[in-house]
């Protein structure tokens, strides 16, 4: 049995609690474009874009449990802490963008929602966690799994809550908010400790071979060495 | 059975069914808001008139007969919604108030129309979003899009993301066939560490060939904005034939609503 993230789907939220999360998904996207415009310039669509190719390539790859359950990656933590808040976010948005309008995953109604949850909620607590973190323990490879680990963990549950507190505006179950939350906290505690072991593992290989890739710690490396081989003299500089 | 038409380039042109219909020739963005809009019709329809939701089966079954898109195509397609579906065989377990005994099960009443109410209103809703991938290119759809006011950027990440995922999943297939072919077997939690080193190898050669795709765009003369390499124009008959789909789900909604009161 695969345990698959289940995206919101039509019907589930009322019309217009889905129109509302539509508007506020929209605004979030155009400050994240904004931020990431001004971090990677006109280099913006072609990384962001592998990073969503990539968001979506870890959904795929199966992360064996036990007894025959597997389970896969949310992956807003991870984007985040690699490629910043801002284009981490806009990667996970677009894959969600695109699982609703072409594969049929979630709602075309409920896009809005599945954003807010999934993309926007995802990355921005991954990225102040992991940051808090790094703050407060510095800056090693075990601390970067740590920081990685507490984001990708604390990411999940507030996703779910987040959900929870769309299904208490407007949602079209009977299941009472008091029962939903605990169960969706409960489950979202268990799949956040997964997707926090994932997270800090991947993190950290990357942080092993290539610690520049890792956005959420760079400006922290210490500045590389530039050596110039000059045969002239410079002004200034007594040989 | 492949027809020859459906070659694919990209993941959005695999789900897309080459035909000459009406339906196929309406420009992307024409379908998207017509689609949108008769969603939202659908979930705005209280879920105790029955009849209004086998009427709005019909009328996609109806899209589906014009774009001669088969059942074939739209069935398997389907159960991606097989995890709400079981979300929504849980809500007649829940709920307040009356309840009905059947084959000895206790079930809430309310419970039963709102599980009832999720499960139709989400697969209507999944029978859209395939008819719009089986009857317009992704390419095509990012264009619709892009005229839908969709920021440029967003178009061209989703662009970027449709042209690349074969390659990187053709990437980590070959990553995942050279583990195995060392004797990796993945069994539980202990073989997460390999496959996280994996990963972390599939982000940096991502991100590196976004990098080298980058500068071969800028040595190609990118400023930015990519070209329209198709255009077309969209005429008023487009939006009036694609609106008879949201104008009569409108009409439905409405007599319902009316019924209901």
């Amino acid at each position: 049995m695969h345990v698959e993230a289940m995206h919101i789907p039509d019907g589930f939220i009322n019309a217009p609690t889905s129109a509302i999360a539509g508007v506020i998904a929209a605004i979030g996207i155009a400050i994240c474009l904004r931020g990431a415009r001004k971090q990677l310039d006109e280099k913006t669509a072609p990384l962001a874009g592998l990073v969503a190719v990539f968001v979506f390539a870890m959904q795929m790859i199966n992360f064996p449990v036990a007894a025959g359950t597997s389970g896969h990656l949310l992956g807003g933590a991870l984007a985040a802490i690699l490629v910043g808040p801002y284009a981490g976010a806009l990667a996970v948005s677009v894959v969600i963008l695109v699982q609703g309008l072409l594969f049929a995953d979630g709602g075309l109604s409920a896009i809005g929602l599945n954003i807010i949850n999934m993309g926007l909620v995802t990355a921005v607590v991954g990225w102040f966690v992991f940051r808090a973190v790094i703050k407060m323990v510095g800056i090693s490879r075990p601390a970067v799994m740590g920081a990685a680990f507490a984001a990708g963990f604390v990411s999940v549950p507030i996703s779910a809550l987040a959900f929870v507190l769309e299904y208490a505006i407007g949602g079209t179950g009977t299941v009472p908010v008091g029962t939903v939350t605990v169960a969706m906290v409960g489950v979202h505690l268990l799949i956040g400790l997964g997707e926090g072991i994932i997270t800090a593992l991947t993190v950290g290989a990357v942080y092993l071979t290539r610690p520049d890739l890792v956005y959420g710690v760079h400006d922290r490396l210490p500045k590389p060495v530039v050596i110039t081989t000059s045969p002239v003299v410079q002004k200034g500089v007594t040989p | 059975m492949p027809s020859p038409h459906q070659h694919g380039h990209d993941a959005g042109e695999r789900l897309f069914v080459h035909r000459h219909t009406r339906i196929h020739s309406l420009p992307a963005e024409v379908k998207v808001v017509a689609m949108v809009a008769f969603i939202f019709t659908v979930i705005a329809t209280p879920i105790e008139q029955f009849w209004a939701f086998g009427v709005y089966a019909l009328m996609l079954i109806a899209v589906a007969a014009v774009a001669r898109i088969p059942a074939t195509v739209i069935l398997p397609r389907m159960l991606v919604e097989v995890p709400f579906v079981l979300f929504a065989l849980l809500m007649p377990f829940f709920g307040t108030g009356a309840t009905v005994n059947v084959f000895g099960v206790t079930l809430y009443q309310a419970g039963l129309l709102a599980g009832w109410g999720i499960l139709i209103k989400g697969t209507l809703g999944v029978v859209c979003s395939i008819l719009l991938a089986a009857t317009t290119p992704a390419r095509d759809l990012l264009l619709g899009l892009e005229r839908l006011k969709v920021p440029q950027l967003i178009v061209q990440i989703t662009s970027f993301m449709l042209r690349y995922t074969h390659v990187v999943g053709d990437e980590m297939n070959r990553m995942r066939v050279a583990r195995e072919s060392r004797g990796f077997h993945a069994t539980g939690i202990g073989s997460w560490p390999v496959i996280a080193r994996s990963a972390g190898a599939l982000f940096i050669r991502s991100y590196e060939r976004g990098e080298r795709v980058h500068l071969a765009m800028l040595s190609r003369g990118y400023t930015g904005r990519l070209p329209e390499l198709t255009p077309y124009t969209t005429t008023s008959a487009d939006w009036t034939t694609a609106m008879v789909l949201p104008a009569a789900g409108l009409l439905i909604a409405l007599t319902a609503w009316w019924i209901q009161k």
